[in-house]
This record gives structure tokens, sequence and C-alpha cells, in this order.
């Protein structure tokens, strides 16, 4: 296990070399002068040529990305252009809120997609799995922006249960933190319930024609501990792969739904440092979610391995 | 796995008339699929209603009317009216072609430019192979939007950028498709005979490569069409995509959130990127089938 994961790491080297200088070229090729951002339009020459000196601006490009390297490997991702504030810190306040609504998102996405995909493998080609396969295809169709408007108007405007939008911290006030986290959760939810719903079906139908199903079934067992205890253990895993291979997608959707129900999370951050030419802050917030969707690959893969003894470490 | 339709066996209708180029026979198991007829319809229907705007609109796309704002669907407005009293229905009539418009030339050019780094690879092999493919790989290893969103943000926020920023997305997938066919090929009879027989690289890969790997190029373009809509309109709902007066589905639903109560004003230009995104997802299942490839749909 640990001779593989070694393995895996060495292989991911010269991929994270390109990915640190996409990302570098990215916020370094970012149109507009960052002094304007940082001085505002009336700044004298003399002034700006003193930020370029201090911000390291004046020197070449290729010393620039080693300098900037060696930051970021020691956890420095620089200051705020706008705010001076200090990028680590803002991450660091922005992650729990992207990490609330991740986890929330896959526990609705588990709690809708695993029971309707063991139904409909369970009863396939009647009726449940019909509709359970027509819902999953409407929903992947759905842009999250336009889940969040169609949520926001049933739950806000019809019923009134729900503010439309924004955030309050957990620890401040967990009602109404909860109530504002709905929404967002079920906005991205749903359309992790549909690949859950999928890989759940499809892995369930896998299973459920083995014969250790039709030795518990023989022996008088009931179905529900026949599908729970027996087969659904078993497809559990490619369960588990496949949501855990889509928390890139996962941090996608948060992009576009923190914008929608104004959340204070890393993907608002990083749309906002678009907008203000922040590049410190478009460079950490990037980082920060290719390291983070890694980590979760791999930790995936390593799970697979752990769970499952038939494939070689 | 390879769709190999320059060789395909006649096709197995019983009764044989006259023989049907392979190109005509995937066509006909297109439309013969209910995904098929249900994609083709409702695209042509968004096409032509998109095309025909300038005419079938019931109003100007850009004309502000100051005795209507936000006003709710009605006879003279059936979608009713923005913000500043523009009518909605007439904004998303506008809107069909600009957003299928990105989605046509950015998966082409993915698909181009994709497609020649997986052949140069996979023909290649050794450090062009591992240049090429872990560069592809770092590509990869973004989430696409956030991808999408950082190349927008670099190169400025218009139509033009935001299509090389989704081809620019879809490009390593393609790019490992092709490569991953063009190893296996290699090593196939026929190709070490061409090579046997003096025949240039070139001449290998596009009179004896080429032809074996581009049924499951178009699949896997087809099955991303959906995707790079999907990217497009969140691109423009975060005002990185197509800019305004230019009517675009996606920044119409964000100007739409800001007034929710008016939920007409998002609910309609999202209900047609969620028709338009269903067909090609149909459309895109249809066209698998036909080519009878199974390849996995990456969905992040």
């Amino acid at each position: 296990m640990l001779s593989y994961l070694g393995r895996k790491l060495v292989q991911m080297l010269p991929v994270a070399f390109f990915v640190t200088v996409i990302v570098f070229s990215l916020t370094n090729l970012l149109p507009g002068d960052p002094t304007v951002t940082i001085l505002g339009e009336q700044a004298t020459p003399e002034q700006r040529a003193a930020v370029r000196v201090e911000y390291g601006l004046d020197q070449p490009a290729p010393i620039r990305y080693v300098t900037w390297l060696a930051r970021v490997a020691q956890g420095e991702f620089g200051r705020s252009l706008r705010t001076r504030e200090d990028v680590g810190a803002m991450l660091a306040a922005r992650i729990p809120v992207t990490l609330q609504l991740g986890a929330l998102s896959i526990l609705i996405a588990v709690a809708i997609g695993v029971p309707a995909g063991i139904l409909a493998a369970r009863f396939r080609g009647g009726l449940i799995d019909v509709a359970a396969s027509l819902v999953a295809m409407s929903s992947v169709a759905v842009p999250y922006f336009w889940m969040g408007v169609l949520l926001i108007m049933l739950f806000s405007l019809q019923l009134g249960w729900l503010p439309p939008s924004g955030y309050v911290r957990f620890l401040d006030d967990p009602a109404q933190n909860m109530k504002l986290m709905v929404m967002p959760a079920l906005t991205i939810g749903t359309a992790f319930a549909a690949l859950v719903m999928r890989q759940t079906r499809a892995s369930m139908l896998q299973v459920l024609s083995m014969d250790y199903v039709r030795t518990a079934r023989a022996k008088g067992l009931s179905e529900g501990l026949v599908l729970i205890r027996h087969a659904l253990r078993n497809a559990l895993i490619p369960i588990i792969t496949v949501i855990g291979l889509q928390v890139g997608a996962l941090l996608g959707g948060a992009v576009v739904t923190e914008t929608v129900f104004a959340l204070p999370g890393l993907g608002r951050m990083l749309v906002d440092g678009i907008f203000q030419r922040d590049f410190p802050v478009i460079q950490g917030a990037i980082l920060f979610i290719v390291i983070a969707v890694f980590l979760v690959n791999l930790l995936t893969d390593m799970l697979y391995r752990a769970f499952d003894p038939r494939v070689e470490a | 796995m390879v769709a190999v339709i320059g060789s395909m066996p006649p096709s197995p209708v019983p009764e044989q008339r006259a023989p049907r180029s392979p190109g005509a026979i995937i066509l006909r198991r297109i439309l013969t699929s209910w995904q098929g007829q249900f994609g083709v319809v409702v695209l042509a229907l968004i096409v032509t209603l998109g095309l025909l705007a300038p005419w079938i609109a019931p109003y100007s796309p850009t004309d502000i009317d100051p005795d209507a704002f936000s006003m709710p669907p009605s006879a003279a407005h059936w979608f009713g009216t923005d913000e500043i009293g523009r009518d909605v229905l007439s904004r998303v009539l506008h809107g069909a072609t600009v957003s299928l418009q990105v989605v046509v030339f950015a998966i082409g050019l993915a698909l181009i430019v994709g497609s020649a780094l997986g052949l140069v690879s996979g023909w290649l092999g050794g450090r062009w192979d591992a240049l090429i493919m872990r560069v592809m790989d770092a590509f990869l290893a973004f989430p696409l939007l956030v991808l999408a969103l950082s190349i927008v943000a670099v190169l400025g926020p218009d139509l033009m950028n935001a299509m090389l920023a989704i081809a620019i997305t879809k490009m390593p997938g393609f790019a490992r498709l092709v490569r991953a066919e063009v190893l296996s090929l290699r090593e196939v009879d026929y190709v070490v005979a061409a090579r046997a027989a003096g025949a240039s690289p070139s001449r290998i890969l596009s009179r004896h490569i080429w032809p074996n790997v581009s049924g499951n190029v178009i699949v896997y373009g087809s099955l991303s069409a959906s995707q790079a809509l999907i990217t497009e309109s969140a691109l423009s709902f975060l005002g990185l995509g197509v800019q305004p007066p230019t009517p675009s589905w996606g920044y119409m639903v964000a100007t739409g959130i800001q007034f929710y109560q008016s939920w007409w004003m998002s609910f309609f230009p999202g209900l047609a990127i969620f028709m338009t995104v269903l067909a090609l997802n149909f459309l895109g299942d249809a066209v698998r089938d036909a080519f009878d490839a199974r390849l996995g749909d990456r969905n992040d």
C-alpha cells in the first residue's frame, strides 16, 4: 500500500510541476497593470515603480515563478492586492463554508441517490426504475444556477420557509446557518444524486446477480436484509469511488452556487478575485482547489484498494 | 471499443437494398432512436427559432419600455419583462444562437487541436508523448469550470475568449482518447504493412489510423457538447461570457436572481438552457449508441 502511494506520488510530480506553471502563468498573464489595482489610477510613476519592486514585479517571469513556488511551498500565498489581507488567512476563513456546503451536498446526494438506486435496481424495468432514470436525466441537465432559482422560487417565494440568500456562521447561529445552507446544498446535492443513483443502480444490478445473493435469498432472509446487508455492502465501493472522483465537479458547482446564494466560500473568493484582478487571491484559491481535488482523488484511490482486497496494491 | 467505421460490415437490415455508406447507416440509427429524435427535433426547433428571432420575436431584445418594468407574464409579454422593461421572450429567442455557436466552435476547436496532439503523442511516443500527456494531465487536474474561469480571467471576458476557454478545457479529453487509440492501432498488421511499404507517417496517420479513430472522436465530441453548453452558460451567468447588451441565457438568469421576486426574469432563460442541454444529452447518447462505442463521460 505504502509503496503504491509512493509510486503514485512520484508519478504525479511532473503533472504537479505543469499545474504550478499553469497557475503561475494564468495569473501573471492577467491583462492590466497590477499597480493600478494596488494604488488606483492616480499614482505617480515613482510610486508604481516602488510597488513593482515591493511585489517583485520588476523581476523576470522565471525568477518570479521560482520565488513564488518557494513561498507557496511554505504555505505563504501572499497578500490580497486590494485589502492587504493575508491570502492564507482568507482561505482559512472561506474553506469551512465550502466544506460545509460540500459535505451537506454529498449527504443529500447519498440520501436520495442510494435508496433510489437500490429500488431502481430491485425493480429493474419497472415504474420506479423508469421514473428514477427520467428524473436523473433531467437533473443532470439543470444548470446549478437555475436549480438555485427554482429552489428560491419554491422555498422562499411560494412557501416562505427559507431566506433566499445570505450566510451566518454555524457557531454564531446554528439554526439560521442550516436554514441558509439547505438550498445551496440541495442545488448541488440533487445534481449529484443523479450520479449516485446511476452508479448505485449499476453496481447493485451487478451484485444482485451474484451467487451469494441467491444463497441469501434461498436460506429465507428477508428481502430488505438481502439488499442492505449482502448486496449494498459490496456495491458500496464503486459508489464511494464515484463520489470521490466527482469532488472536482462539486467544487466547480460551488463556484456557481456560492454566487447564487451569496455564500462567502472558496468559489466566491475565486470569482471576486477574478473580477478585481487580485492575482494572489486567484492563485491561492485555484491552487487550493487543485490540491484538494488531487488529495481527495488519491484518498479515493487508496480507499478503493483498502476496501477491495482483489485490487493489487 | 474501436468503432471500425471504415470497414463496417453491411448493415444488418434484412432487405438489402442499395449499399449504404457508413455515414448513412449511422445517421439512420441516430434518427430511428427516440433519444436521437428528441435531440434533433428540439435542437432544430431552438436553432430555427433563434435564427428567425429578428423576424418572429414580438419586440426588440434591447428596446427599453419605461412603462413596463418587471411585468409578470401577460398576453402582451408572454414571458414578462425584465427590470428595465425589455421583453423576456424576445431576449430568450435572440439568445439561442449565441450559446449554440459557442458550443459548436469550442467543441470543433478542441476536437481539432486535441486530436492532433493525440495523434502526434501516440505516434511519436517517447519524450514527446510524455511531455504532451503530462501537460494534458495538468489541465485535467483542474475542475472544468475553475479552469475555464481562470482562462477567461486572463484573456478578458467576451464571447470569443469563453469559446477558447471551453475549447482548452475539452482538449485534453480528445488528446487522451486519440492517443490511446493510436497506441493500439500502431501495432495492427495493416499499419505495420503500410509502414513496411514505405508510407509516410502523415499518410499512415491520415489514411490508416484516423478513419478508425474518428468514430470515437465524434462520439466523444457529441457527449461533450452538453457539458460545453453548461460551462458557457455558467461563464455567462458569472458575467465572464457573452457581454451585454447581447442577450445571453446565462446572464439573463444572473440579473434575474437579483430580482428574485420577478421569477419570470430568470425562470424562462433557465428553462431554455435546460431544454437545450437535455436535447444535447439525448443526441449525444443517440450518437454513442449509433457508433456502438462505450466511452465514459466526464461529468465535471
